[in-house]
């Protein structure tokens, strides 16, 4: 295995971050306005490590397809970030998140990089403070917490429902704050279409600009992946429209491995298709689960009359319903993580208990918790023996305070009041725990490539907690990369500015230009949204939340006809020198029809059930993941070989030194 | 349900737009307004004509990205929330539904529906931040504890998502709400009394350069605002600059 | 402070002052006016006073001079920039009335009107005055003034006129009251206050004035 060097330092687990960054090399103050650094994508990571790079002295390039930086989508996360702070003095501490994140992740991440997780997370939330982030707070005045799947105590700091809209803005504040001063180029509606390599270095991109159609060449010292995840390969996701994964495949294609592309988190709560029009998903924060108790009919006949309205929700007896996650995980019950949710809800569903018109939805009842609240606000208001309708009343106004925005969101969409009937809701693809494979530098297999946040593979292993994505983001961008990246950029003080006018950059743009020529110049037959529904339900039936051996074949073989069927057929009006929105997507698909087989293909080849990837043929006989740790305890990094089919695996052993490693289990 | 829409089309900034008719039959109600777009743009697409471009990007109501006048008002005919939030059974079979880009100086069409709203970055850029370096070790969070009526203001002000549509119902095309909405976020807190005088002198000035119109007070910004973002924004605004004017 | 004079914050003030300033000029002048229905000699009395005081003469009424026109300049110049504000393309469809009072959205009209009326109301009261003082250089008489008063509004058109022209007084001050506090950046839980306050103010002075014309009217003085 000597090509996957994971870089891991010496020493006790909670001295490597400290040992790392006083042994790795800097680049002086003066020398770092002399290197320039590319970074695509301008969410959480993105975003603060562009801010971070720049106010070091770097010169920064961002880029991204919004016409904002602040649009990115991290902006829709909803719930929080997590922070080993322990201000509830619920005996949280940094090995608690870190032992949490890697039990959560089914042993299938880097010791090591969690554990720097863990011990740069209590930084983010000092930094988003003093940057004026205005998080939850208690009457007191200090910081409030609440509690997110998985764990067993309260360490999740949030801004109502919009912490992912908080936190972006104030990394986008930072990085205005280094725009105005000349630090960062923001190059906004504009998509990276290649990397280029010069002597087997990372050393510019070239971009198309989407207004104009123009055709551009960067160049820098280094280049920064953090353009997100892939879950629209799905085509139905909580994704945003534009997410793609035209950056990280791009580098793939030039030489980096991409690492556990199977590894895709469905999210248990998400609002529930509605029609073949659908063209998004919408979660519902896993901060609801504080309160809300999932639930369905205990009775076939039951289900059967409300799905087809006979039978209204509320009417239904306590006694006839079966509140299975509280009934199969004791210990977690609402709270249990979000694979083992959404799996107990697909089984539920499966088993014929689903409660919409397309039977795949489950109830999220918040009945229980507004009476609860009602009760506790009744009696603090002094009120002795307060009627059912006053405490419901008082109740929902806790709720409203809670969850007020999300609730809404849920009206607006199905048209019902969630205060007066459960919440319908079904698991729908909401994050991708693959990436490109990176070392403990985040650095790719591509010298000077680097990739952070949900582009990368590093810190969730199979599954990913609730609230870790929004603290990876900003631990990778604030306080991580920006001192490993020194360490490489040390040898390029004295390179100069890197041309543009190299053959490398000439063959990188001409194959940039074939590949819209061939685009546009296809029979134009479908649009390029036929190809994308079709891909999604190949994946969504056979990579889905359950897969099996012959399924995931069947994937293989489709997927790659469908390929072909697209570039002989795909249709795209317009022309490539103008705002062009399907060549845009047309690109992006093209992607994800080479990333769907390479995914179908890890799958196929984990024989196990871990986290996210669940395989029918390996579950335990009360339908729990079974893992195979003897031969399955490795991180899959592919390397690409002219086609997806032809990737070659390479294997990255997992070391666990300092947890035991156990069935995970939240009974 | 059928409708008829009728589509602001303009193939770039510098070409002459107009309206176009189109009718789109078979839109059902439980669709987003987006995805009605979307069936049409099929439609367009099939018949080899080129679709119509929209901005869009999360479809949830958090990115504000999506930006459409319909029927005369941003965002269409329900409150508090954006165009991709907006369904089709805000409307009814037969009606005539005219969309149209945000329309100001400041905002020149991109493509069709499309805007340049950079116009926003530049104003946040001008001094939307607090200066504190990211690389630096800050005090401990709890270390400065914040009155929860502070801070629940100053996160409602920062919910703006920087849409537009503020500076499209305005009938002046004026940007206040916005910008003061990003001045009080800061201004509402401890951290950011420090930039205060010189954020909203900065800020201000940034705006005027954009070719916003004056604000005259009429409310338009605050009732269109997908996110209810409040006047008193504005009102802490005028009242900031002006005592940042005052002492020099 | 240059920066100031240059913003747009800073013609919001400048809008706001003058239009307080204005107001406050109105309770005076409808306390004066109302003294016509109660007592003619207190009315003589008080208008000979301001006719006459030099404080008055020479110092607040270039005063309020510059105050109607300050604030009239301003709102051509901010209708002006408005206007292009909104671009070289309009909206086909524009729905101001849901989000927007009538009044707000039209400042600019209600305020023609009143600064056409402001033109007749020179002409009738101060040009007369002006001609009466300083070009004929008649002698003072403090008792004057109360008939030319009532006879002013002895033609129907005139009196007409005048109400119309307090109708409009009325809707312009029941948006710019309350949103000349706004402007100034007071916003809090004495708003609601202030804006019942001004409202009650735009119906009450104007009614006042209205009133007073009409009363005029109905009871010339008999001979």
């Amino acid at each position: 295995m000597a090509v996957l060097d994971s870089k891991v330092p010496s020493g006790p687990l909670a001295d490597k971050w400290t040992k790392h960054k006083n042994e790795i090399d800097l680049v002086n103050p003066a020398n770092k306005r002399n290197i320039d650094i590319i970074v695509v994508g301008t969410g959480l990571a993105g975003g603060s490590a562009a801010a971070t790079l720049a106010e070091l002295g770097y010169n920064v390039k961002t880029f991204c397809y919004q016409d904002s930086p602040r649009r990115a989508h991290s902006i829709a996360a909803q719930g929080g970030v997590n922070a080993a702070k322990n201000y509830q003095g619920d005996g949280d501490s940094i090995y608690r998140l870190f032992y949490d994140t890697v039990k959560g992740g089914d042993y299938r991440s880097r010791e090591a990089n969690v554990y720097r997780l863990a011990e740069v997370s209590t930084n983010i939330i000092d930094q988003c403070v003093a940057q004026g982030v205005p998080f939850a707070r208690e009457y007191g005045g200090l910081l409030d917490n609440r509690s997110f799947g998985g764990v067993l105590v309260s360490r999740t700091f949030y801004a109502k429902g919009q912490t992912g809209q908080q936190l972006l803005l104030g990394a986008y504040a930072a990085m205005n704050r280094q725009i105005q001063r000349g630090k960062i180029k923001s190059y906004t509606r504009h998509e990276m279409l290649d990397l280029v390599l010069v002597e087997g270095k990372a050393r510019g991109i070239i971009a198309r600009n989407l207004v104009t159609g123009e055709i551009e060449r960067h160049s820098a010292h280094a280049v920064v992946i953090a353009s997100g995840g892939y879950g629209n390969l799905f085509f139905l996701s909580t994704y945003c429209m534009g997410a793609n994964v035209m950056a990280a495949w791009k580098a793939h294609k030039r030489g980096a491995y991409f690492a556990n592309p199977c590894y895709t988190q469905i999210h248990p709560t998400c609002i529930p298709v509605s029609g073949d029009h659908q063209s998004k998903l919408t979660l519902m924060s896993e901060s609801l689960r504080n309160d809300g108790r999932i639930w369905v009919p205990k009775k076939l006949e039951d289900a059967q009359a409300i799905r087809e309205g006979r039978l209204k929700p509320t009417e239904l007896a306590e006694e006839d319903r079966d509140y299975y996650l509280e009934r199969r995980y004791p210990a977690f019950g609402n709270l249990v993580p979000r694979d083992v949710a959404s799996r107990a809800a697909k089984e539920r569903c499966d088993a014929g208990y689903g409660v919409n018109k397309t039977g795949e939805a489950v109830y999220l009842d918040f009945t229980s918790a507004i009476m609860r609240y009602g009760r506790e606000k009744a009696l603090t208001s002094g009120m002795k023996n307060p009627d059912d309708a006053t405490v419901r009343k008082l109740g929902e106004e806790v709720v409203e305070a809670k969850y007020g925005n999300l609730f809404q969101m849920y009206e607006k969409i199905v048209d019902q009041n969630p205060y007066k009937t459960p919440m319908m809701i079904y698991p729908a693809v909401h994050y991708t725990m693959g990436g490109l494979w990176v070392d403990y530098n985040l650095m790719t297999t591509i010298p000077g490539c680097y990739s952070a946040g949900e582009a990368n593979f590093s810190d969730h292993g199979a599954n990913r907690l609730g609230a870790s994505a929004l603290m990876q983001g900003l631990a990778d961008g604030y306080f991580v990369l920006p001192y490993t990246i020194g360490d490489y950029l040390n040898d390029d003080i004295r390179t100069g500015a890197i041309p543009t006018d190299s053959p490398e950059f000439d063959q990188a743009e001409q194959n940039v230009r074939d590949r819209i020529q061939k685009l546009m110049s296809a029979n134009g037959i479908h649009s390029v949204d036929h190809y994308h529904k079709r891909l999604g339900k190949i994946m969504w039936n056979k990579c889905g939340m359950a897969r099996n051996e012959q399924g995931l074949k069947e994937a293989i073989k489709e997927i790659a006809e469908l390929r072909k069927d697209f570039w002989e057929n795909v249709k795209i009006p317009g022309s490539p020198d103008a705002k062009n929105q399907e060549l845009e997507k047309a690109g992006r698909v093209a992607d994800f029809l080479e990333l769907g087989e390479l995914f179908a293909m890890d799958a196929l080849h984990r024989n196990e059930s871990c986290g996210g990837h669940f395989r029918e043929e390996y579950q335990t006989e009360e339908g729990e993941a079974l893992r195979d740790d003897k031969n399955f305890k490795y991180a899959a990094a592919w390397e690409y070989n002219g086609d997806p089919s032809k990737s070659k695996l390479h294997k990255e052993d997992l070391l666990y030194e300092n947890i035991e490693v156990k069935t995970r289990s939240y009974k | 349900m059928k409708l008829y829409l009728k589509i602001w089309r303009q193939k770039d900034t510098r070409s002459k737009g107009q309206m176009v008719d189109y009718t789109l039959d078979g839109v059902e109600s439980d669709m987003s307004f987006l995805e009605m777009l979307d069936v049409l743009n099929e439609e367009l697409i099939a018949k080899g004509e080129e679709p119509i471009e929209f901005d869009h990007d999360c479809r949830e109501g958090i990115c504000g990205t999506c930006s459409l006048m319909i029927n005369g008002r941003p965002h269409g005919p329900d409150s508090l929330i954006t165009v991709c939030q907006l369904h089709m059974r805000s409307f009814n079979d037969g009606d005539t539904i005219v969309i149209e880009p945000w329309r100001a100086k400041a905002f020149p069409v991109v493509k069709d529906l499309i805007v340049d709203r950079s116009a926003f970055e530049r104003i946040q850029q001008a001094g939307g931040y607090i200066s504190v370096n990211t690389s630096g070790r800050p005090v401990d969070a709890n270390a400065i504890p914040i009155e929860k009526d502070m801070a629940d203001k100053s996160f409602a002000a920062a919910t703006c998502i920087g849409c537009g549509a503020c500076v499209a119902a305005c009938k002046n095309a004026s940007a206040m709400l916005f910008t003061a909405a990003k001045v009080s976020q800061f201004a509402l807190l401890p951290q950011g009394q420090v930039e205060a005088a010189d954020r909203v002198q900065n800020m201000v000035r940034q705006m005027d350069l954009e070719g916003f119109g004056n604000c005259t007070n009429t409310g338009a910004c605050e009732v269109e605002c997908p996110k209810g973002i409040s006047l008193e924004n504005i009102a802490r605004m005028n009242r900031e600059y002006l005592s940042a004017s005052l002492k020099g | 402070m240059s920066q100031l004079l240059n913003s747009s914050l800073a013609r919001k003030y400048v809008m706001a002052l003058s239009g307080l300033f204005l107001v406050i000029f109105l309770v005076l002048h409808v306390t004066i006016n109302l003294a016509s229905v109660l007592s003619p000699d207190f009315f003589n009395e008080a208008s000979h006073f301001m006719g006459y005081n030099p404080l008055v003469q020479f110092i607040m009424q270039p005063i309020l001079i510059a105050g109607v026109i300050v604030h009239f300049v301003m709102g051509f110049v901010l209708e002006a920039q408005n206007r292009k504000a909104r671009g070289s393309v309009g909206y086909t469809r524009y729905k101001g009335s849901a989000n927007a009072s009538w009044v707000s959205r039209n400042m600019i009209y209600s305020g023609l009107v009143v600064l056409a009326f402001l033109g007749l109301h020179f002409y009738d009261f101060w040009i007369h005055e002006m001609a009466y003082k300083y070009v004929e250089a008649n002698p003072e008489d403090p008792t004057r003034y109360y008939a030319e008063t009532v006879e002013k509004f002895a033609p129907i058109w005139r009196t007409v006129l005048y109400v119309i022209a307090f109708v409009l007084l009325s809707l312009h001050l029941w948006h710019g009251f309350a949103s000349s506090f706004q402007s100034m950046g007071m916003n809090n839980k004495y708003t609601p206050g202030i804006k019942r306050f001004a409202k009650a103010f735009a119906l009450v002075v104007p009614l006042a004035f209205a009133f007073i014309a009409i009363y005029h009217h109905l009871n010339p003085i008999t001979h």
